[in-house]
Order: structure tokens, then C-alpha cells, then sequence
């Protein structure tokens, strides 16, 4: 079931229950970034349905290939090879085709690439940390990484995020916009981190969590994770009136 | 019980952290040679019809400091009202414009920037014509759940004035907070997270 012709059906309110608020104390930073007035609610317009399209031409080779996308010739990232695959649907089970995928994470270490990172772990020289792909007609995508390591941050004085990969998620309209964490079946660090917590349901917390998934490895090669990601579902327009006058 | 509806659940947002940039903007961070250019950062070439304009400001914190680790999002329709989308079915969309773009928050300055070009008006779900805007997503550190809203054109008071989602914002000294101050061919548009100033965030 792939979305192939256009829809134009407004998205479903989002369930706010489902997501962290805004404000959350043991998330520091939280603190003076968060909104206090309510937001303003509203159908979605044509400026919300609609959506940036993305084509896979954009995409280079190895755009999927976080173990050689920034190695040097011949040379490959340090780390536990690991395939992420899974499908993107909407709320209503969906698969949402041309998804522009967009993906981040540590190294094998723990270590960002990045200036504003102090944590003593070493760079990886061949691990940039960086990816994207573009879903499938029926949603579907995959890409090869290393398994990201826990790392320390400041927040409490021995706070540590647990191993995950940050996902940036488009679908077809802009109100579906979502960044998101995939974190990784059995780590026990997942419970403790105050960023997690920010979630305050536990079933949304463990649709955040991919599952290892021996059928699809590549034997003598890496090891799968499963993660899927659901976007807003949309109203059909079928029936939908055109409202009258003003 | 009642048949299930089947429904799922919009996976959970978190906030997109201190290193949004190395997967969003590489090259802004010096990670050279994975993407040919940053996806975004530029949304306009010499084909495409318009008015230029420049869109800078600030996104500023509840202690009135800015944030120099954001990223912003706009997405926008074109000169002559169209979205360059699949669910754009009224037209086709200015093939020399996304409207879509991508920018950071400068590490020092704190400003971001856009060039881009005046977008059309786009018609309300009853067929009235909104004000010209371009719809804002921003996302940084600290942020749990990215923050949507819109910019409005301080030159279109007429239009601003019959706008429908102006029109439902209950304390009307609100309403500027989503109005930008035009300059010759610059629009400055800057954003409160919190406070007396706190900008107008949707729910959309
Ligand atoms: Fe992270």
C-alpha cells in the first residue's frame, strides 16, 4: 500500500501525549527553550499539507554507507558493523513513499565529529557520521553503519546517553516534519537518560527502540536492526465538505 | 469491545541535540566530501521568478540570549501562490523553486538567513486568501518537540488584516510577534522562545 496518488487530506491532530512536552527540568537545557503559552491549534492549511519532494537523484552511492562514505580509499569505519532497515508509515499504516531520510550519530567510541565535542573518546579518521536515503514506493529503506558507543554529557554530573542514531524524517506534508532517536534492543542505559525521559509513555519509548533482526544480516558481514517510524496520518478528503461562506 | 480502529502512533519526537548539524548540514561543520553542498542552502537561482528578498534574525531563549546552535526550516510557495508539492493540485509550481531551505544559527552572531523570494497568497481551506507567509520549523538543543510557525510580511497590512490564522490568535498584541519589519529588500524576523515576547508557536 504505497501512497500513489497525491492526498490532500488535513493531518490528524497530533497526540501530545505521546511526545514530550516542551518543558522538562531534568533535561536542563529544556529549561529556557521551552514555550510557556499554549500553542495555537488549527486544521492544516495547503501550507501544511503540502511538503518539500526530494528526488533520488540527490543521493550519492554511498549516501547509505556510513562505514565508507567519508573512508579513505580502501579503508572502511571502526566499529561493530550493523545494517539499520525498517519502514516509514503514517498513522494509518501507510507506507510513505520518497521519505527523505536523514541520519547522524557518534562513532564506534562515543565521539561526535564535531567542534562544539569534548569528549576525550578518539576520532574515528574514516567516520564521518553522517547518511541519508530516500524510502522506496511502499516506505521501506536501509543503511549500513557502525553501532554508535554510550557517551557522557553534562547535564546531571554522570548523565550518559545510551547508544543511539538521530533520524530527521520527512514525509509529504511539512506538518509531518520529525527528528526522532533510534535506540537499540537491550541497552541498559536506555531507562536512565533524561532525554529519554522527556517521553512520558513507556510504549512510545519502546517504539523507539529497534529490535536486532537476525533474518535480514548479512552472515559473516553485520548484524540487522529493524526500525520503523510512523508519521501523522491524514484525513481522507472523500467525503470532506467544502466549508460555505467565511 | 468494539472492533480495533488499527490505528498507530506518530513516533515520539527528541530533540535533535547539539550535533543536529552533522547530519543536516555537514558541510556547515566541516564534514567535506560526504554531500556535494548542504540540502537547502540555496533556494533561489536566476531563473526563478520573484521578488528577492532576505529573511535574517534571531531565535532568543528565556534569558533573552540567542540560540547558536538552532536550525531552521522554511517552507514556502512560490511568486504565484503554488507549492511545489504532490498535494498541490491547483498548478504547477515554478519549477526553479523548492521552496524549501535549511539554515543554521551562526555559531558567534546567533543570526540565521535566508535568500529567497515574496511567496504568492495561497487560499484558505474556504477559498479566502491568507496573507502571504512562509512557514518556520525550528529545532536546537533543549527543544524536545520542533517548534512550528509563520512568518508574515510587515508590508501586507491589508492582506495580514483578513488573514484566518491571524485572525484566531485570542490577544491580539500577540499578532506582531509573527509580523517581520521590512528594510528595502531585508525582512528581520526574530524569534521568542519564551517571555512577554514569546512568539506565537502552532499546533498545525
Ligand atoms: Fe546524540
Amino acid at each position: 500500500m504505497s501512497n500513489k496518488k497525491p492526498e490532500t487530506g488535513a493531518f490528524w491532530a497530533r497526540d501530545h501525549t505521546r511526545h514530550p512536552p516542551a518543558l522538562t527540568p531534568t533535561y536542563k537545557t529544556s529549561v529556557l527553550r521551552s514555550p510557556q503559552k499554549a500553542l495555537l491549534s488549527l486544521d492544516g492549511t495547503l501550507s501544511e499539507i503540502t511538503g518539500p519532494v526530494f528526488n533520488p537523484s540527490i543521493l550519492g552511492e554511498l549516501d547509505n554507507d556510513l562505514i565508507h562514505n567519508y573512508a579513505a580509499p580502501g579503508e572502511s569505519a571502526i566499529g561493530e558493523r550493523i545494517i539499520v532497515h525498517g519502514r516509514v508509515v503514517d498513522e494509518r499504516g501507510k507506507g510513505v513513499s520518497g521519505a527523505l531520510l536523514e541520519f547522524w550519530q557518534a562513532n564506534a567510541g562515543g565521539r561526535y565529529r564535531h567542534k562544539k565535542e569534548t569528549y576525550l573518546a578518539a576520532i574515528d579518521p574514516n567516520f564521518g557520521g553522517c547518511g541519508r536515503t530516500i524510502t522506496d514506493e511502499d516506505g521501506y529503506y536501509r543503511f549500513r553503519t557502525v553501532r554508535p558507543g554510550a557517551y557522557p554529557w553534562p547535564n546531571g554530573v554522570n548523565d550518559w546517553r545510551p547508544a543511539h542514531i538521530h533520524f530527521s524524517v520527512f514525509g509529504h506534508g511539512f506538518s509531518q516534519r520529525l527528528i526522532t532517536q533510534m535506540y537499540f534492543d537491550g541497552d541498559p542505559m536506555i531507562w536512565s537518560c533524561p532525554i529519554v525521559k522527556t517521553i512520558p509513555d513507556k510504549a512510545a519509548i519502546e517504539q523507539l527502540i529497534a529490535a536486532l533482526d537476525m533474518n535480514n544480516t548479512i552472515p559473516m558481514d553485520a548484524r540487522a536492526y529493524k526500525f520503523d517510524i510512523v508519521l501523522r496520518g491524514r484525513r481522507s478528503t472523500l467525503f470532506e465538505n467544502r466549508l460555505e461562506g467565511n | 469491545m468494539a472492533q480495533s480502529l488499527g490505528i498507530l502512533k506518530e513516533s515520539a519526537s527528541q530533540t535533535a541535540g547539539p550535533y543536529v548539524h552533522i547530519g543536516l548540514l555537514p558541510n556547515f561543520v566541516d564534514i567535506k566530501g560526504v554531500y556535494e553542498s548542504d540540502l537547502g542552502s540555496a533556494m533561489v537561482n536566476e531563473q526563478t521568478k520573484g521578488e528577492r528578498i532576505t529573511i535574517c534574525g534571531k531565535v532568543f531563549d528565556g534569558a533573552g540570549a540567542p540560540l547558536r546552535d538552532a536550525l531552521i526550516e522554511i517552507w514556502q510557495a512560490d511568486s504565484q501562490g503554488f507549492y511545489n508539492s504532490h498535494s498541490e493540485l491547483r498548478g504547477t509550481a515554478d519549477p526553479n523553486f523548492t521552496g524549501w531551505g535549511r539554515q543554521p544559527t551562526h555559531m558567534e552572531s546567533g543570526e540565521f538567513r535566508f535568500e529567497t523570494i515574496k511567496p504568492g497568497r495561497v487560499p484558505y481551506k474556504d477559498g479566502r486568501l491568507m496573507a502571504p507567509h512562509i512557514s518556520f520549523w525550528i529545532v536546537a538543543r533543549g527543544i524536545n518537540i520542533g517548534l512550528h510557525t509563520r512568518m508574515y510580511f510587515g508590508d501586507e497590512e491589508q492582506a495580514n488584516s483578513e488573514d484566518p490564522l491571524l485572525a484566531r490568535i485570542e490577544h491580539r498584541v500577540r499578532v506582531s510577534t509573527l509580523i517581520a519589519s521590512r528594510e528595502g529588500n531585508n525582512y528581520g524576523f526574530d524569534i521568542y522562545l519564551q517571555g512577554d515576547r514569546e512568539t506565537v508557536f502552532l499546533d498545525i
